[in-house]
């Protein structure tokens, strides 16, 4: 309740929502209301804690050893004195996961600038291609190094799945990287690419919430960010206030889901048992 | 048989035989069939892009033969026909389209993606990328919240208090299942939670939380190393096919030369070593 701009904005918003539902509420789909009241909450609740981190409140983020790690791998390209590759997935900037692939690539392209190690990022998709260019430009200009960024460190080697993973296979037998990093959408590539990365005794971290391939993943890296852990990243990397803020958020909306199944489940049992006239199933399921 | 057929099978065998030979080590055959692949996946599927998307439901909205008329709009397409005629062909592009104007937005925006290849104007292509990603992320986010969110609550919640399912089997809905689910579903959660220390109560819940990951992921594993082994199946059958007279026994042919190049490699590799060492 400190934040006393969010709650005046909150409560006029919802004055006039107030209003247009007792006007009518004309164009309303109540078929979707779930969704309405879902989006709303989870809305205020990110923008909330965005806020609070802003003005300076303090949140504890647990330690993530895949994180931590990111750091060290590239430390450790720097004293071998070979290239860090970054994978970005093999999918377009229409997927979660490639975004945050891209925004991971920004802080790991930042410390290679610091490191002055060389950075490899391959990539199947031209969009990505250009967005992934952006990324490194703007970390190495960050870190006073716009001499070391060259655009050819972010290349295009072809749309196909499986001909992108044949040549990333290629750059790294013939590279060699210290450190390879696949932070992106994969699919049956990821135990191709992270064999391959394991068989030259690179040091291997992966991000994906693709979870048919987080198994892949798990076995052939030394570490592996598993879903949420991925979309976090960016957070725990930056340390910007405002990305704290939107994990602790998230936590909260977490919290929310998980006491709305338990009393969705209770909800449920006396609906099925005692038969109370609330079906909650009818409720959830939306058209 | 045809001979252009001989020759594909002759070629598929080289390509699968060279791919394969990386599992010795990376290798001239590899390369050759690694480049080859890279080099015209990407032709072709800039091909397919142009002629299956572009083509047909970009341009064939914007100047579809349907509405073709001596107007300025169709002015500029005519003078566009004289750059290639089988992309802009007279009379406009037929692909059962109408004329759709908001096409003209998909256009403008990839043309400035083109323009990034003009240093000066090159920040025109983030324009198109911000598109794709803040359309992504509005369009996303509405089917994550229904299935991921809401789903998994409605799912977790459907089974376990039927009571016209059994309590216990393991491979339809049962309440036992249901209460799999549920355990599941919340410890799993409770691991994904970032801002709080992982002791206690909550450091039990999430440690049961990634056994439940690791079981699935277990499950999840196996099943695609089945599908890898069907796909593997697959070049075996195609090899063994081509071994057949028809083909001229394309695959033998190829292996033996392929042994004995890598055999002669890894033999002169083997006395540059000695010398050196020497």
């Amino acid at each position: 309740m400190k934040d006393k701009q969010f709650w005046l904005v909150l409560g006029g918003i919802t004055l006039a929502f107030l209003i247009y539902w007792f006007a009518g509420h004309p164009f309303f789909n109540h078929d979707r209301i779930v969704m309405f009241i879902a989006i709303v909450a989870m809305s205020a609740t990110l923008l909330y804690f965005i806020r609070m981190a802003e003005r300076g409140e303090d949140f504890y983020l647990r330690p993530i050893p895949g994180l931590k790690a990111v750091e060290e791998a590239v430390g450790r390209s720097t004293e071998m004195g070979k290239p860090v590759l970054y994978v970005p997935g093999i999918m377009d900037m229409d997927q979660v996961e490639t975004v945050a692939g891209v925004i991971v690539l920004g802080h790991v392209a930042k410390m290679t600038a610091r490191y002055e190690t060389s950075l490899n990022v391959p990539v199947s998709r031209s969009i990505v291609m250009k967005a992934a260019r952006e990324a490194c430009r703007e970390s190495y200009m960050v870190e006073g190094r716009p001499d070391m960024f060259n655009e050819d460190m972010v290349h295009y080697l072809t749309d196909d799945q499986f001909a992108y993973a044949a040549g990333v296979n290629g750059i790294m037998v013939r590279e060699k990287p210290a450190a390879c990093l696949y932070m992106g959408k994969f699919y049956a590539e990821s135990l191709i690419l992270a064999e391959t990365g394991n068989s030259i005794g690179a040091i291997q971290i992966a991000g994906t919430a693709s979870q048919a391939q987080i198994p892949f993943f798990v076995t052939a890296c030394d570490y592996t960010l598993i879903g949420e852990e991925f979309f976090a990243a960016s957070a725990y990397l930056s340390k910007k206030p405002e990305l704290i803020g939107g994990v602790k958020g998230q936590d909260m909306i977490k919290a929310a889901v998980l006491t709305l199944i338990v009393v969705s489940v209770i909800l449920r049992i006396l609906y099925e048992t005692w038969g109370i006239g609330f079906d909650i199933i009818k409720l959830l399921t939306v058209q | 048989m045809e001979t252009t057929v001989i020759l594909g099978a002759w070629v598929a065998a080289f390509l699968t035989l060279g791919i394969f030979s990386y599992l010795y080590k990376d290798n001239p055959f590899y390369k050759i069939a690694e480049h080859l692949f890279v080099g015209i996946s990407a032709g072709y599927w800039i091909s397919i892009f142009f002629w299956t998307q572009i083509q047909p439901n970009l341009f064939g909205r914007l100047w579809p033969s349907s509405e073709y008329s001596d107007s300025f709009w169709y002015s500029i397409y005519n003078g566009l026909g004289f750059l290639s005629s089988a992309v802009f062909p007279e009379g406009g592009i037929d692909k059962g389209h109408g004329l759709d104007p908001i096409y003209i937005i998909p256009l403008i925006l990839g043309v400035m993606m083109l323009l990034s290849l003009i240093p000066k104007v090159n920040w025109f292509a983030r324009w198109g990328i911000a598109y794709t990603v803040g359309m992504a992320a509005g369009l996303r986010a509405y089917g994550y919240l229904n299935s991921n969110v809401i789903g998994q609550i409605k799912g977790t919640a459907a089974n376990l208090a039927d009571p016209n399912l059994p309590f216990f089997s393991l491979t339809s809905p049962s309440t036992f299942n249901g209460i799999v689910i549920l355990v599941g579903t919340i410890t799993g959660l409770i691991y994904f939670y970032f801002s709080k220390e992982h002791k206690g109560v909550l450091g039990k819940a999430s440690r049961i939380g990634i056994y439940f990951l690791m079981i699935s992921f277990g499950a999840s594993f196996g099943f695609a190393v089945m599908g890898r082994i069907s796909l593997l199946i697959g070049r075996f059958v195609d090899l063994i096919k081509f071994s057949g007279s028809d083909y001229h026994h394309a695959p033998i042919w190829i292996l033996v030369f392929m042994l004995i190049i890598l055999g002669y490699g890894a033999f002169r590799d083997k006395g540059s070593n000695t010398t050196q060492s020497a």
